[in-house]
């Protein structure tokens, strides 16, 4: 069986200054994973090198056994909401909508088909009653919602999401979680950038910690351990044994 | 001179329907440019244009609009290359580039205007006009060039809109799907360059970016669809076009560009200042609605508040 993703020896830099370094991974199937680790830590590049997005130094990145041009209709992607303009002249359907042009090529319009499979994704995140709505108008979570349905369009086996959680409130944030299970269930493999160490635990089966250099990489109880997080975040974490959910203090 | 007269004068005819189609044609590439965030790219363009078809003109000796297009094309490329060097290899930002590369470009144009003027080819006659326009100087031919090229910008926009919408929107995510975004960036930029090179003789280089831009930003005032804002806006460059041929033709001598471009400013304001919704009146209106339905319940709850 192929993995979803296998990175080899992947390193990126922003001019000269290194920002991965040898990163080496192959992602089991059916995983909800989080990437962990501090701010500057490569956690969104890593994605973005692995879409190739961005031009990485060396290394090599395979998916579901070919190339990412082979099977780029098997990938997913969530970018971070403030990616876009939110003020484009467009509605939730047409957004959503745009997730079906990876399976139309050019010149091709989104025919019927296309605009069931768009609303039905609308309806998984419940945003039917927006669906109509001009995205200018939409709230910081409903607009995550959009993007979440717009990845769900892509009808993909491996999603990549950039802080999915970020400025979200608690209702959604849980909608999107139960929505990404449902995912895992059905067989696809998710990678999530997360920031909120207290809810790794919770939502995670895999976790990836990253700082510059891949720390580790496994299931999360074995990973999700105070040694492993004071070696991913260095000296900004302090951990409150009493309750033992661990908080960062940033050094600055 | 008769109101109406021009109009059955079959010059000004073709006169008119030039400036009208270029309008269309500026107004629809000029609506990806400005929800691309390149408003300032169409003004570089459209200011790079003038180097290269001077150029183009000295060393073809003729005023063919495909040498000043190929003249136009590479001065852009070498314009949207510099701007890209700069942004990327030192640590100027791209607002300051693009103000360094257009004035450089221009300026060297102008150099190569005043040139071309000194030396007498006999041949240079009109190019002066480059600068603001002189749609009177249009002949039959160049009308039929620009008709058939805004046909071509137009049903190029239709065939690839899908494509062009997604780049607009989210650039990343258009990359993921696999559309060669680079090469889309550069094909928009083509037909910019193109719009801008169809329009100097009507409108001229100085003015065509704010062909561009205008009507764009009008025509977003009153939707809050893609389509419809694309295809409003090829309504508002037309109507732009007529109306600054028509007073043009009407005063002697003004020169059309400027008419044209303060006819696209008057559409503007007006759509600033009436279209529903987004535009200075309905978002008045709707404050004062609100305070107002606020007030009101607020006093009915005091009132209440008393008898009881």
């Amino acid at each position: 069986m192929t993995s979803p993703l296998t990175v080899r020896n992947l390193a990126v830099a922003y001019q000269k200054k290194p920002v991965l370094t040898d990163i080496t991974f192959s992602v089991p199937e059916g995983k909800l994973i989080g990437v962990i680790g501090p701010n500057g830590a490569g956690k969104s590049t890593l994605i973005k090198a692995i879409l190739e997005l961005i031009p990485s130094l060396t290394g090599e990145v395979e998916i579901f056994g070919g190339s990412y041009k082979q099977n780029r209709k098997k990938v997913g992607y969530v970018p971070q909401r403030e990616s876009v303009d939110w003020d484009f002249p467009t509605n939730t359907l047409d957004v959503v909508t745009m997730g079906r042009y990876g399976h139309l090529g050019w010149f091709k319009r989104p025919g019927k088909r296309d605009k069931q499979i768009a609303l039905e994704c609308i309806n998984k995140v419940g945003m039917a009653p927006y669906a109509d709505r001009q995205i200018s108008q939409l709230s910081g979570g409903q607009q995550q919602r959009v993007f979440l349905a717009r990845a769900l369009a892509q009808d993909a086996d491996l999603y990549f999401m950039d802080e999915p959680f970020v400025g979200v409130d608690a209702a959604t944030e849980k909608a999107i979680i139960s929505l990404l299970m449902n995912l895992k269930k059905t067989g696809k493999t998710v990678m999530v950038v997360h920031h909120d160490l207290n809810t790794v635990k919770e939502y995670f089966d895999w976790i990836m910690l990253l700082n510059v250099n891949l720390i580790g990489f496994g299931p999360t109880e074995q990973w999700f351990t105070k040694d492993h997080l004071q070696r991913t975040y260095g000296g900004g974490l302090a951990l409150l044994e009493a309750n033992s959910s661990p908080i960062i203090v940033s050094p600055r | 001179m008769n109101w109406l007269s021009i109009f059955s004068d079959p010059n000004t005819q073709w006169i008119l329907m030039g400036s009208m189609l270029l309008g269309v044609s500026s107004g629809v590439i000029g609506s990806f440019a400005y929800l691309r965030k390149q408003a300032l790219m169409g003004d570089a363009l459209s200011h790079a244009a003038l180097p290269g078809v001077c150029i183009a003109f000295m060393v073809t000796g003729t005023k063919s609009i495909f040498f000043f297009l190929i003249g136009a094309i590479i001065a852009g490329i070498l314009a949207t290359v510099s701007i890209g060097y700069i942004t990327r290899h030192t640590r100027i930002k791209q607002d300051s580039a693009l103000g360094i590369i257009l004035t450089v470009f221009f300026g060297v144009g102008i150099v190569l205007l005043t040139q071309i003027q000194h030396s007498n080819s006999g041949n240079q006659s009109g190019l002066d006009k480059f600068l603001f326009g002189h749609a009177a100087s249009m002949i039959q031919t160049d009308v039929y060039t620009i008709a058939g090229i805004s046909l071509i910008l137009v049903a190029v926009s239709f065939l690839i809109f899908k494509e062009i919408k997604l780049l607009s929107f989210d650039p990343g995510f258009a990359k993921g799907v696999g559309l060669p975004v680079v090469f889309l960036d550069q094909f928009i930029m083509l037909l910019i360059v193109t719009a801008v090179v169809i329009g100097i003789q009507a409108v001229g280089v100085v003015l065509m970016a704010a062909l561009l831009i205008t009507p764009a930003v009008a025509a977003r005032y009153w939707t809050e669809k893609l389509h419809i804002m694309v295809i409003l806006a090829g309504v508002f460059g037309a109507l732009s076009g007529f109306v600054g041929t028509v007073v043009s033709t009407m005063a002697n001598n003004l020169p059309t560009g400027p008419l044209i471009v303060l006819s696209a400013t008057i559409l503007f304001l007006i759509s600033v200042v009436f279209a529903p919704h987004r535009g200075l009146l309905a978002k008045n209106r709707i404050r004062i609605s609100a305070k107002v339905e606020y007030e009101h319940s607020f006093t009915s709850k005091e009132v209440k508040e008393k008898s009881l």
